[in-house]
This record gives structure tokens, sequence and C-alpha cells, in this order.
């Protein structure tokens, strides 16, 4: 950020913490951000004449006689075209060694949408992933997260859910990103030739965590100008959401905050749902779909940022590694798409909700029966076919490698129940099962 | 003359302002921004400094901008056009409202100063009138609205004047009224009210004594919500907390349901828009949205109105509730609102109470609770506000303060259990651990005798004792082993399991299924209870499950056959041959 002409320079640093800085200073507004010694800060809190500063890259070496420059404004992102293909920082500057994006300037985090103005989300996103797009099927304007554990392969499965959705723009916002898992984001949007139309803001560990407030807000302020004056399905890709919740409790510890559950804020619920909650279908067409990552310590979501998490989001999606199969899949169990009912059976075959509840119910009776023969019981003829079921419906549908039309995830359900089982075992309406059952 | 003020601090939504004369506490105050007029409340006073949280953002707020105090607390309008409008937690016409997104400080009419409505008298000139008293009304849609003396009037009034039956607009004056002193007092269609102060224009509040039908079979026939009486819903995510109050919001025998999104997903209140103008109220026929009214505060939208919501919907409530109307009032979630108080209080470094949530949490909770109930009406005519809230437990674990405080308030408990979702047994109402305090009382009990049955209760307590019972089994089976119980153990469990699968279960998905009514709740329950009561000849464990099993698929079919229909009566009469093959001679 460039001073200009006849701004005043304050140089009097009255307090200094960890992560922000007092002074005494006039006329400034709230959320106004500022640069102290150029480094960019943000007005947190004003008492008086007595302005506090939360400086996002951390307070280390900044000395009492800093100086310190009020910009008049929040912060800001250019928005044009011109975003399109380009890696940027938390604070919106180029990291890919291009120039500056020309455009219009707006404030990030700016209103929310009017509900009443909001249209019921329709439109399914095929993801290829039979886990997702059968047994929760994604829609846009949808808000859902991955619950994984730091050793699952999220980050993969998101590139490749990104990359296939049909998106017309792709943002990638990296919240404590690994260099390693940004330059894979980086090299896998590359190869596929998809650089066009993705625009990541990226803080990678080697950035100070507080920036990272940021990045959320800057990646779905540039979705609104693509979805909403443009009119563009856009999905925004979050990645990961735990840190950012971390770098909240920093900042609310270090002004002095009464921490609830888990150390974290009182207002993480707000937080999270002010950003989650820009996922929207607009009127005029255009959506903002946001796929975010929350990452659990040994599965536990009853920690305050999952359990947060799972009531504002749309469902969440599960990774599992399945050692029958020593493959990862998505957890039929556990995961959830709320929004799939707008869509299956409706926009997909209409034996969709039925095959679904059919496959995932046999899927259950073969995990009782794998109970059973941990307990030492015997098994039936029903438990040793479930078994079996089991084994190919996880390897052939759950596995996150899969790659197929909806259609064909239907008829290898459909191959799945004629090998296995006969009809009256599966439970779905008659009907349906003289149109489906294969016929050989 | 008014106060006014300058600001003199800001912490995100708290706003200090000074102010140079008398300031109350919850008074609004409006502060002046860049040409834009922010509302905000007094939320404590310290000498000359009052705190207030702003129901907006406050993005680029400078110190020393105006503040105006307004004498007032924070209102609502109330008036014939309230019925099936989208409003905001502070009452704005969310339709009214220009352009995609929320615009701060723009404030929109909750009622159409324009509409033309036909007035016919109630009251005439001499009448004795107080607050409350019907003068006359309106059909408002369908519903004949009252129009009353404003309940701010104190003591008794006589009517000196009142319109001629005719068209009149909201602002009109309709009637005037003459104190005690001789003063007169002009009357219109609209009056304004606090929403903190509850509306007490009624003679007395009885305990409940009617019950209030959902068409929820777990919640009538189990753990029935009295009409004018509370009840709440805590549950994990993911365990159908919404669709069950959606549910209730379709079917309730209610004259109006006023539903609060307080602090949840916009998708979810977008599915009330889309759907309830096309939905049909089975009780009138007419559309769901026709006597719904909903106040929407959505998760991303101003925390501070998120507290105002539910206040908002309350009194909107009362205020039909003093029309003699029987109001359904849904909040999801309280949670929320809880967690918005918090924000405030940890904002104003107050001494945090038990995860940090303010002290006085149980006082309000109990508090807001205490509004909702059935009621005596001045004029002797009756009227009710039924409860109903959601909570959400962080980590899904009831003991949280929330949870807590709001059971020491409400007289009803639906726990839903994350086991009973997981196995898609819906709704998960759990039927052991729910109550619903309403059984015990004596004047319930009668009038379920009297409208429902005269061993009605007695059989409710009974199913409720075979659940408990099937429960109980069901464990000493999981330790021993299918062979290491006696083979009536099966039979008690899945005795229990025809009850679960075929009354606390329901499909709120399917059109017959959804709703049940009390007659055919009370004709499946004496079927369940009547195989409950029938002994069966088992050779071996082996038999009792495929049998059970038998049974309540048929019995499933017939929940989503149309009552006493020729297929529902065929189904019936496959059960009983299927129990007189088993039954022991």
């Amino acid at each position: 950020m460039e001073t200009t002409a006849f701004q005043k320079i304050y140089t009097k640093i009255t307090q200094i913490t960890k992560a922000t800085c007092s002074l005494k200073a006039e006329g400034v507004g709230y959320e106004e951000i500022a640069t102290v010694n150029g480094r960019l800060a943000q007005v947190v809190k004003i008492q008086g004449d007595n302005v506090t500063l939360q400086i996002f890259s951390g307070t280390e070496g900044i000395p009492t006689n800093a100086e310190v420059v009020f910009m008049g404004k929040a912060p800001t992102i250019n928005v044009s075209d011109e975003l399109a293909g380009r890696f940027f920082n938390a604070y919106g500057d180029p990291i890919d060694g291009g120039p500056a994006v020309e455009g219009k300037e707006v404030e990030i985090g700016g209103p929310s949408v009017n509900p009443v103005r909001r249209k019921q989300p329709s439109e399914l996103i095929p993801t290829g992933i039979a886990g997702i797009d059968l047994n929760n099927t994604l829609v846009t304007g949808q808000k859902i997260p991955f619950f994984a554990d730091p050793d699952q392969p999220f980050n993969q499965v998101m590139a490749m859910v990104a990359l296939r959705a049909k998106a017309d723009k792709i943002i990638l916002g990296g919240m404590g990103l690994s260099n390693d898992d940004y330059l894979f984001f980086k090299n896998i949007f590359e190869n596929a030739g998809a650089l066009d139309r993705i625009i990541s803001f990226i803080n990678t560990t080697e950035n100070p965590p507080v920036e990272r407030l940021l990045i959320p807000d800057m990646a779905l302020t540039t979705a609104e100008y693509f979805a909403h004056e443009k009119h563009q399905k856009v999905l925004v890709l979050l990645t990961d959401m735990t840190l950012y919740a971390d770098a909240l409790s920093i900042v609310s510890n270090r002004m002095d905050q009464i921490p609830s559950k888990d150390s974290m804020p009182g207002s993480l619920y707000s937080d999270l749902a002010k950003i989650y909650e820009k996922a929207v279908q607009f009127p005029e067409g255009g959506s903002i779909t946001i796929i975010a990552v929350t990452t659990l310590s040994g599965g536990d979501i009853t920690h305050a940022i999952p359990d947060n998490t799972g009531y504002i989001t749309e469902g969440q999606l599960f990774l599992r590694r399945d050692t029958d199969i020593g493959k990862v899949i998505i957890d039929p169990f556990r995961s959830l798409s709320r929004l799939k009912q707008l869509v299956i059976g409706k926009q997909t075959r209409e034996d969709h909700p039925q095959v679904m509840n059919a496959a995932i119910r046999l899927f259950a009776d073969a995990a009782n029966a794998k109970t059973k023969l941990e307990n030492g019981f015997d098994l039936n003829d029903y438990d040793e076919r479930t078994l079996k079921y089991a084994k190919e419906y996880s390897r052939e549908l759950l596995a996150i490698d899969i790659n197929v039309e909806i259609d064909a995830m239907l008829d290898t359900g459909w191959g799945l129940f004629a090998k296995y089982f006969n009809k009256s075992e599966i439970g779905i309406k008659d009907a349906l099962v003289a149109k489906y059952w294969p016929k050989n | 003359m008014a106060t006014n003020g300058k600001v003199t601090g800001i912490i995100a939504n708290l706003v200090i302002v000074e102010a140079d004369g008398p300031v109350s506490q919850n008074e609004i105050c409006f502060i002046r921004h860049k040409g834009v007029d922010l509302m905000a409340e007094v939320i404590k006073i310290l000498g000359n400094k009052a705190y207030t949280q702003v129901f907006e953002s406050t993005r680029g707020l400078k110190v020393g901008s105006d503040a105006v105090f307004m004498n007032h607390m924070l209102e609502v309008t109330l008036g014939p056009g309230i019925l099936s409008r989208n409003y905001d937690g502070l009452q704005n016409d969310l339709d009214k409202m220009k352009g995609v997104f929320l615009k701060r400080g723009e404030y929109t009419d909750p009622l159409n100063p324009e509409a033309e409505w036909v007035f016919t008298a109630i009251a005439k000139q001499g009448d004795k009138v107080e607050a409350g008293s019907w003068l006359g009304e309106v059909i408002e849609g369908w519903m004949p609205h009252k129009i009353m003396v404003p309940f701010k009037f104190e003591g008794f009034y006589t009517v000196k004047s009142i319109v001629k039956n005719g068209t009149y607009k909201t602002k009109d004056v309709i009637a005037v009224v003459t104190d005690s002193k001789g003063k007169d007092f002009e009357v219109t269609m609209t009056q304004k009210w606090p929403v903190k102060v509850p509306i007490r224009a009624y003679k007395e509040k009885p305990r409940p004594f009617k019950i209030m039908e959902t068409g929820v079979r777990t919640m009538d026939t189990l753990n029935p919500l009295a009409e004018g009486g509370t009840g709440f819903i805590p549950g994990p995510f993911g365990c159908g907390k919404t669709v069950l109050q959606h549910a209730v919001s379709q079917q309730a025998e209610a004259d109006m349901i006023i539903v609060t999104a307080c602090g949840e997903r916009a998708n979810e209140v977008v599915e009330i828009f889309t759907e309830f103008p096309e939905l049909d109220d089975p009780r009138t026929g007419r559309k769901l949205m026709e006597r719904t009214t909903i106040i929407c505060n959505t998760s991303n939208m101003p925390v501070a109105a998120r507290e105002a919501s539910v206040y908002t919907g309350m009194t909107i409530a009362e205020y039909y509730r003093s029309m003699g109307l029987k109001v359904l009032l849904l909040a999801d979630s309280t949670s929320r609102w809880a967690q918005a108080l918090r924000e405030m209080s940890n904002r104003m470094e107050e001494l945090p109470g038990p995860d940090a949530f303010p002290m006085d949490l149980p006082a309000i909770i109990s508090n807001f609770y205490s509004r909702a109930g059935f009621v005596y009406l001045n004029n002797g005519q009756t009227g009710s506000i039924t409860f109903l809230g959601t909570v959400s437990p962080a980590g899904g674990n009831l003991k949280e303060p929330v949870t807590e405080s709001t059971k020491k308030a409400a007289r009803c408990f639906y726990a839903l259990n994350q086991e009973r979702a997981d196995s898609k047994r819906y709704p998960a109402i759990d039927p052991i651990d729910s109550y619903s305090k309403y059984l015990e009382y004596p004047e319930i009990q009668e009038y379920l005798k009297n409208t429902i049955g005269a061993d009605w209760v007695d059989n409710v307590t009974l199913a409720k004792d075979i659940l408990l019972r099937g429960k109980e089994v069901s464990e000493q089976i999981n330790i021993l082993g299918d062979d290491g119980v006696p083979i009536d153990y099966h039979e008690k469990y899945w005795k229990a399991e025809v009850i679960d699968f075929v009354v606390l279960q329901q499909d709120a998905f399917d059109s017959i299924d959804k709703s049940t009514p009390f007659e055919r709740q009370k004709f499946m329950l004496e079927q369940v209870l009547d195989i409950y009561k029938t002994d069966f000849d088992f050779k071996s464990f082996e038999e009792v499950n495929p049998f059970f099993k038998s049974i309540i698929n048929t019995f499933k079919q017939m929940n989503y056959a149309e009552f006493k229909s020729e297929k529902f009566n065929g189904y019936l009469e496959q059960i009983k041959n299927k129990i007189n093959e088993r039954k022991a001679v």
C-alpha cells in the first residue's frame, strides 16, 4: 500500500502485544486498515482517541516510534476478469510474479444477501465420485466441508472435485497450507490446463497465522463478483478451516476475550457462519458453492470447530480408509448432503433415491454381520452374502478413485443387488425392480 | 427535548456513546454514520456513558459520530398486514428491501400504509373499554383481525365515537376513547409495543388443559404438547431438528404460525419461502403461507438483531393471542440467541458464567418461555401461544448451559437421539428420555379421557413401559447373546419394536404418513397394544424375528394407506390372520 500526500503519520505507539499495538489517533474508522512500518494492520478497538490495531504479520520488531498511516477504508480487493489464473497472498497481492490486478476496488467481507432474494439451490454438481454423486449429491449454492483427519488425502479429493465440477471459476482459499500442498494445487491445476478459470489466495505455513483471517473474505468477495455480477457458477475451496479457527482463537486471546468451549472465541459460530453463508444461488443465475476442509483431531466431531461447522453447513463428507479394499472411501454412514433431496430422482434417474438407500442399508447389514463375526457368533447365509457385497460395493462405488456418470453408478448398484441378493431382499418398490433389475 | 450523544468507543458492535441527558436501559438510539442511521440498543449505562449494541455492522464508524436517543425501547408495529409477511429480526419487511444484498441502515415499514381494510365495528359508543378491548375487526387474508384499544393505555376508557363500517387505512382514526379525567385519545388500527415487555391484556392465565395436535405420533401419543404449553427439542446436528420443526409448523392445529429462524441456515428459510406458498394447509384448504409469518435472522445477519428476533416473534404472537387466536410460535434455534447474549456479555467484560455464557442466562430463558400460555381475555374469550424451541447443544452434549436452563423452563422435552438418527429411525425423538409434564396434569388427563378415550392415558403409560422394558431386554440380549436368554425376552423385545416401528417412526416425506390425526393414532395404538397383550407360541428364538418383521412390514404399509380405506382394512385383516396363526392356545 502506497502512502499518498497529506496523510497524517503517527509515530507514537503506546502499547504493543504479540498481535496488536495501540496509539492515540483521531478520525479513525472501525475496521479501517493502516500500515505500521509498512505492515498491514486493522482497527479492532477504538476508545476515545486510543486506537488498537491488529497487525496481521505480527508485532516482532515493531518499535514504539513506528510510522502508522491510516488508509481510511476497510481491506479491499480489485476485482475484474484479470483475476483469473492468478495466485495471490492474503492481502490480495500477486505472488506469481505477475503485475498487480486492475479493476473495481471493493471492500471484502461485505453485506449478506437478503434471504428473500435467494433462490432455492437446484442444480446438481456432478463429480464422478460415486461416494458423492450417488450417496451425497452436491448442489450449486451448497456449503459442505470434508471432515477428515490430517493424514487423509482431502486436498487431493477436493482438487479432483473442483476440476470435474464444470464450474466457471474455481477459487482456492488456502489457509496454513504447507508449501508442498500449495505446489500440489498449483501443479494439478496447471496440468489439467484449467489455470484460466482458477484464482488462488494462499497463506502457507511460512506466513504469519493471523494473515489467514483475510483469506476467506478475499476468496468470497472475488466469488461474489463473478457469481453476482457475471452470473457465473463459482466453486470456492477453503482449506483448512480448522487453521482459520485457530487463528481466530489467537486473536481473541490477545484481545483478552474470555474463551468458551475448547479455547475458541464465544463468537466462533457467527464467525464461521459469516463465511459459509456466502454460499448462495442468485436469482439471475450465478451461484457460489463452498467446499471446505475441517481437519479433525482423531475423528472427534464434538470439538468446537467441527461441531459449530456441522450446525452451519449443509452436511459433511467423511473420508475413511477401508482396510478391506485398501482404499480411501467416502463413509456412507457419517456423510450427509442435506440438499441432495432437491435433485436426486428429479434431475437424476427416478430410481436414484431407492438405489442409494437400499445399497447403504445392505452395507449396514454387512457391518452388523462383521460385528457378529468379531464377537464369535455364527454367520448365516445372508450375512455371508452381505459381506461379499460390501467389499464389492466399497470398491466399485465408495472408493474415491471412481469416475463415472450417475446412470452408470445406478446400473452398478443394480448389478450388485442382482449378484448377491434376491428381489425381495433389497426392499425397493416393485415398479422400479421390474424396470431396472438386470435381465440376465 | 431528546437526549443526544457522541460516540466515544467502538469494539465490534458494542458502541459507547456519551449522552448529554437522561438515558434509559434498553432505550433505542440511532447512530449517524455517513448519512445513514444505524439502530442500536442501550444495554449498560455507566455515568454519562451508554453502552449500546448496534444492530448493524459498525465498519467505518468513527469516534465523535452523532447519536440520538429515541426515548423508547425496541418496539414492533402491530396492525393488520402482519400475516404472511417475511420480516427480519427487527420487523423490517424483507420483501420491501431493494437489491440482492442487505443494505446497512435500511429500515422498511412492516405494514402497508396504503392498504385498505374493511372495518366492522364491535364496540359501540358509550362502551367501557380497556387495553386490549376489541373495538372492531378487519379481515386479514381469511382471518378476522381484531382492532384493539392499544396495550399502552392504562385504566378504563369510554368509547366516545367509533367510525362507521367501511374501508380504512391502517393510520386512519377508527375510534376516539375518553379516559376517566375526560381526556380524549384517538385510536388507529396500528399500535407499537416494546418487545421485551410481555403484553398482559388478559384476565387470567390458567394451567394448560387442552392438547395441541401436531400429527407427529411420537409427540402426540407419547408426550403431547399442550395448547399454550412450552416444549423444546435439543439434538446434535443431523438428527432432524429442522425437519421435525417444519413438520410441526405444517400440521399443527393452530390459527397462526410464527416461525422465528434465529441464527440458522439461510437456505432453510428459503425452503419455507419456496414451499409454504405452495403447500396446502390441511385444516383450511388454503396455502400454508396464509397462516404463517416468518421472522428471519439467519446466521450471517447482525448478531444483536438475532436476540431481538425471538422477542419480535413473541410479541407478534401475544398480539394475535389477544384477538382470541391459537398461535404456535417456533424458534430455531434458541442456542444461537444465547450465543448472541454471550458475545455481548463478553464484549462488556462481564464476569462469565458456565461456558462463558452470561450468569443470568437461565433467568432470561425462563422469562421468555413464561410469556407463552393459554389465557382468558378480559371479554371472556380465549387465546393461546404454544411455544416450541430448538436447542443446538455443543457437541451434542445435553449437559451444557443452554439445554440445562431450557430444561428448567420448558414443560416438554423432546430429546433427539444420535443413535436413532443413525439407524434412520425418524423422527429421532428418544421415547425413553423425552417427557411431557402435561401428561401428569389432572386437567390434561381429564381432557384426554373425554376427547380421545377413557383408557387413553393408561394405554399411553403402558406403551411407555413396554418401550422401556424393550430397551432393557435388548441390552440383556446384546450381553448374553441370542440363545443366552429365554425366548420370552425376544418376544418382549420385538413387541417394543412393533410400537417403535408402527407408532414412533413416521415418514415426514409421505403424503399420508406425515400427519396422523388423533383418531387414527388411537386406533393404531390399540392395534399394537393388542399384539402386546397376545401370547404367542414360538418354538425357538429364530422364529420370533421373522414373525414380527413381517407384522411390522404390513403395519408400515397400513401407515402409508388412507385411514379405514379398503387397502387399510385389507392390511389389518392380513395382520389378524398372521396373529391367529401364531397365537398360543
